[in-house]
């Protein structure tokens, strides 16, 4: 009886091709706009865990400051190289950390000039931020002990001063400071907060205290924690001995910062997930209005029809066997629109993750939530259309013309 | 009051059994002061083998009475038996059972399923009883070849003449092999050629095939290829 009923609707539809179509118009556009959502959705959270995670994991970093971002350490006495020091050696927990300190300064090559981070640091900078080198070497032990003028580059300074030519073993001058360059940084890309990770040059602190800042203060310390430790309890420890150092009393405020880069990435796929979630909300309620689309038509096909529905009943067909029949039909009609907008969702997700440049994530999980919801769509909208026909008198019925 | 004939050919044959009976049925529309009384206590017995006519003037409740007598309403009072079923107290669904098993019909208006095939209107009643499709093909083809439409299974009912549309109604009406056929007006919209086949038709159905046929029709020429007439008047049977 279902297989029958199925033939017969799918010769409904046939019969109806336009009709079909633009009945199931809502519905593919519903289905595929939910699951475009989640997937683009999906992907960009993934994105923007996968940029956190080119951060390094496990790792805290240590600013001057309550706040996060620029002017915060205003005011605050800065960090010492000894703060770095005892750090690695009184919490356990710690696996490396790097000391750094941080300016804006113009860099210039030949012809060329550009304003770009100069971070003086060590290389355990790379060490904590899992950033490997594109050429060149790494700092040697002597240049960072001496405090020679040699530096490392990313790949957005490299483009800026070097161009395609190849910059190890090149000189730049930043303010007064001629610098080689040994190396250059691999590309890590745009950061989750949009900016530019590979503006910038890296020096040994040495020479950025005395060449550029004229100071001995460390700005930031990053560090790394051990596989399996705790960050939690490193962020205490760090914090507690932070506060003994600085001298800061009980009840007073810390005026430093140990953030946790889990937390951000929390906060930031946290976002990305309940604005995901909203659109996909908004995108199920064009589904819904697919499905009173579905209604009615399924309300026009039953009255056109009520002849048919009289002779069927007259004949001797229960009234479950013509509910079915009418059910099947907007279940029939439902799926294909899920089918169809499945097929579009994929081909616009493919699409539109190459043009926002987000990872196209295939998440088998919705295109077979968002098929069962048009199904279900179908019988819920198909219902009262089903049940009207079958309790269709049927000697009214055929009165009908 | 009874209307009552001997049925089969020989006389000298015992009755043949009852295969429906109306006890005092009435049928009433409506209620209080606009209450209209359709019919008013008929009794009637139509035997196995019986082919009978049914006449009267619109509005005389011979329409109510096939309506009722082929399952399709109930009535107001009395009792209706069909074979050992007492049909009142039956449900919509046992009634429709009733239908699919042992009740045939043919229309004045064909009704037949528009843009589906001669074949597969046939089958139509068979998909309800559940017989699997290649018997059901098969039993479809052999009541067209008996309606005479042997080659005309795969044309749809726009594509068949009156006469052709009717012999398809027809045919699916026997394609189950009902106890009672029931025809209301079959040859109301054929000329006179063409009415004259149907009634060849149907008189060699209940003589072939003992079908039990029971025929409304307004045209005493056509009443007359029945075994006896029933005529109706004000919701009563007259005769």
């Amino acid at each position: 009886m279902l297989w029958n009923a199925f033939l017969l609707a799918l010769r409904e539809i046939r019969r109806n091709v336009l009709r079909s179509i633009l009945t199931i118009l809502g519905v593919v556009i519903g289905v595929a706009a939910v699951i475009v959502m989640v997937t683009l959705g999906g992907g960009a959270t993934q994105a923007v865990a996968t940029q956190i995670e080119t951060m390094g994991t496990n790792l805290l970093m240590i600013r001057m400051g309550q706040r996060m971002g620029p002017g915060s350490g205003i005011g605050v006495a800065p960090f010492k190289l000894e703060d770095a020091v005892a750090l690695q050696r009184q919490v356990p927990s710690i696996r490396v950390l790097a000391p750094s300190a941080n300016q804006t300064a113009t860099a210039v090559a030949g012809n060329s000039s550009w304003a770009t981070s100069v971070t003086g640091t060590d290389n355990r900078y790379l060490d904590v931020r899992n950033w490997p080198l594109a050429a060149g070497r790494v700092f040697s032990e002597g240049e960072s002990r001496a405090g020679k003028a040699v530096c490392l580059i990313g790949a957005t300074v490299q483009r800026e001063l070097f161009g395609n030519q190849d910059p190890v073993g090149e000189k730049l001058r930043i303010k007064t400071m001629s610098c080689q360059v040994i190396g250059l940084l691999a590309t890590k890309g745009q950061s989750s907060m949009g900016h530019d990770q590979d503006d910038l040059i890296l020096m040994p602190l040495r020479t950025f205290q005395r060449r550029i800042a004229g100071n001995l203060d460390v700005t930031m310390i990053q560090v790394s924690i051990k596989e399996g430790e705790s960050t939690e309890a490193a962020k205490a420890d760090i914090e507690r001995l932070m506060r003994e150092r600085r001298k800061i009393g009980a009840g007073e405020q810390d005026d430093f910062s140990v953030r946790d880069m889990k937390e951000l990435t929390d906060m930031l796929t946290g976002t990305t997930r309940i604005l995901t979630t909203l659109l996909s909300a908004v995108a199920a309620v064009s589904l819904l209005v697919g499905g009173i689309g579905i209604m009615n038509i399924m309300l026009v096909s039953v009255t056109e029809r009520t002849r048919e529905i009289g002779i069927r009943l007259a004949i001797g067909a229960l009234e479950r066997e013509v509910l079915l029949q009418f059910l099947v039909e907007a279940v029939v009609l439902s799926s294909l629109g899920g089918i169809l907008g499945i097929l579009l969702a994929l081909v616009a997700a493919v699409l539109l993750a190459d043009v926002l440049q987000v990872p196209f994530i295939f998440n088998g999980g919705i295109v077979i939530t968002a098929f069962l919801f048009s199904a279900a769509v179908g019988i819920l909208f198909g219902y009262f259309p089903a049940r009207r026909a079958a309790r269709l008198d049927p000697i009214e019925a055929l009165r009908r013309e | 009051m009874t209307a009552e004939a001997p049925v089969t050919t020989s006389p000298l044959d015992p009755p043949a059994p009852i295969l429906v009976e109306f006890r005092q049925v009435t049928k009433v529309y409506g209620q209080g002061a606009a209450a209209m009384r359709a019919l008013d206590g008929v009794d009637l017995r139509i035997r196995e083998g019986e082919f009978v006519a049914v006449m009267g003037p619109s509005g005389s409740g011979k329409s109510t009475a096939m309506n009722i007598l082929g399952c399709l309403d109930t009535p107001s009072g009395g009792s209706y038996r069909f074979q050992d079923a007492a049909v009142e107290t039956l449900s919509r669904d046992q009634r429709a059972r009733l239908r699919r098993n042992y009740l045939g019909f043919v229309f004045q208006g064909f009704n037949l399923l528009n843009r589906t095939s001669a074949l597969e209107n046939v089958e139509l009643p068979l998909i309800y009883r559940h017989i699997p499709a290649a018997e059901r093909r098969a039993r479809a083809r052999a009541a067209l070849a008996l309606v005479g439409l042997t080659g005309w299974e795969d044309h749809t009912p726009g594509e068949l003449s009156g006469g052709q549309q009717q012999r398809v109604a027809i045919a699916r009406a026997i394609v189950t092999q009902p106890r009672l056929l029931l025809a209301d007006e079959p040859t109301g919209n054929l000329d006179s050629a063409r009415s004259h086949e149907i009634m060849d038709l149907l008189t060699g159905l209940n003589r072939d095939r003992a079908i039990t046929i029971l025929m409304v029709t307004h045209e005493p020429e056509m009443a007359e290829y029945a075994h006896r007439v029933i005529h109706f008047r004000d919701g009563r049977v007259t005769e």
